[in-house]
């Protein structure tokens, strides 16, 4: 076979394999999702994250607006600190409130904002201080659980 | 007495070879230089060890594919959330089966040609003419098939993914008729892409280098006589599959530990 016919063929093998790579990044990965827009870091304290996890999306009014950038542990308040960069284009009120939600009733955990009616806007570095912690579906069951155990026991 | 030296006698056998596996490596890797000079040689040997490798790579990773989104569906039934089969079938290929199974059928497919290439030029008495005409065999006959197959190992295991995936696709949701939104939109939320598909790069790259690395030096190594290429070939796909499951199960352990 000539020099330039292999050449070819090995450009097409190469192809196809910057192609396959290409596919597993954007059509099976998460490349696509990961934004070039300009962000800002705001933080929220949350008694309890259950399983949120870093790279998590924010979302407001089912829009994603953000991800969860950081996770640490506060020993002084005991409390976990979630870093969120929300995107640039988006402003929130000051007063806005941020909840740890379920997708679906086992999916995956993201954080919703509500946004409140203040008219100074959320900065960078501000604090989210209206929080709500993830529902925990066992302590869920168990509150249930007491609370159905008491009422039978004021009939008696 | 005589088992004790023969346990003996056996290490250190198998030292020696590792020992000259090294040494092998290092020789390679000091002779790198001539890609720049003679970069034709190893677009001679992507060809035949990536095109040549290409159909049976798409073939056994389509029917991998199939063979996953029908087990998997299987599982996950019970569990009434199939909508997870693309998850299933992105990570399991992205991260195992793609680099795992392509380094396996690469090993058969590329790795036992190119030691018998080599043993039956080394039987040949062509590489020892060739250090007559004062050409350095290492450098014009084993570099360029071992970049060959390093560049080929990681597309060859890009492709084999590729098309699982699109096998369990085909099975999820034209056979079975799974969402086609909720498959693909599952995948993209579990699948990271430096965790997982750059893991698996990484992987495929390793297991070219172990794969080509034992080809090569089995048939560099062989005696010269049919028999002795003969059993050069079997030693390279039964060395070259145990330490690519080996090598697997360390980078599994390292990469995705934590």
């Amino acid at each position: 076979m000539s020099n330039q016919k292999v050449d070819v063929w090995v450009g097409l093998f190469v192809m196809l394999g910057i192609v396959a790579l290409l596919f597993l990044a954007l059509r099976a990965g998460n490349l696509s999702s990961f934004s070039l827009a300009d962000t800002y870091a705001v933080q929220a304290r949350f008694d309890n994250i259950g399983g949120l996890k870093v790279r998590a999306p924010v979302k407001s009014a089912g829009v994603v607006v953000g991800r969860v950038a950081d996770i640490r542990f506060d020993d002084q308040t005991y409390k976990a600190v979630v870093t969120v960069n929300l995107e640039r284009n988006f402003e929130f009120p000051a007063d806005t409130s941020a909840s740890i939600l379920t997708s679906g009733l086992l999916g995956e955990q993201f954080i919703g904002l509500d946004a409140g009616g203040e008219d100074r806007m959320l900065v960078a570095g501000d604090d989210i201080t209206l929080t709500q912690s993830a529902i925990i579906l066992e302590q869920l069951i168990s509150q249930f659980l007491y609370g159905s155990a008491e009422r039978e026991g004021a009939v008696d | 007495m005589n088992a004790l030296a023969a346990v003996g006698r056996f290490t250190l056998e198998k030292l020696v070879v590792l020992g000259q596996l090294a040494r092998f490596f290092g020789m390679l890797v000091t002779r790198l230089g001539i890609v720049v000079k003679r970069p034709r040689l190893v677009i001679q040997q992507v060809h035949f060890i990536g095109n040549y490798s290409l159909l049976i790579i798409l073939v056994s990773g389509l029917f991998v594919g199939f063979v996953l989104g029908l087990q998997g569906y299987y599982t996950l039934n019970r569990y009434g959330s199939e909508e997870a089969l693309g998850l299933l079938v992105a990570l399991s290929l992205v991260r195992e089966l793609g680099p795992v199974v392509t380094a396996l059928l690469f090993a058969g497919r590329a790795g036992t040609s190119l030691t018998a290439e080599i043993g039956l030029m080394k039987a040949g008495e062509q590489l020892s003419a060739m250090e007559v005409m004062a050409v350095d065999p290492i450098r014009r006959v084993l570099v360029p098939r071992f970049l060959g197959g390093i560049i080929a190992m990681p597309i060859l295991a890009a492709v084999f993914s590729m098309m699982g995936i699109l096998g369990g696709w085909f099975v999820g949701v034209i056979l079975i008729g799974i969402d086609t939104g909720a498959f693909w939109s599952q995948m993209q939320n579990g699948v990271d892409v430096f965790n997982d598909v750059l893991n698996g790069v990484i992987k495929s790259v390793v297991f070219g280098v172990a794969v080509t690395l034992i080809a090569l030096f089995e048939g560099w190594h062989c005696r010269p006589t049919p028999e002795g290429v003969s059993r050069a070939t079997t030693r390279t796909v039964v060395a070259g599959s145990l330490v690519v499951l080996g090598l697997d199960f360390v980078l599994t352990a390292i990469m995705f530990s934590h």
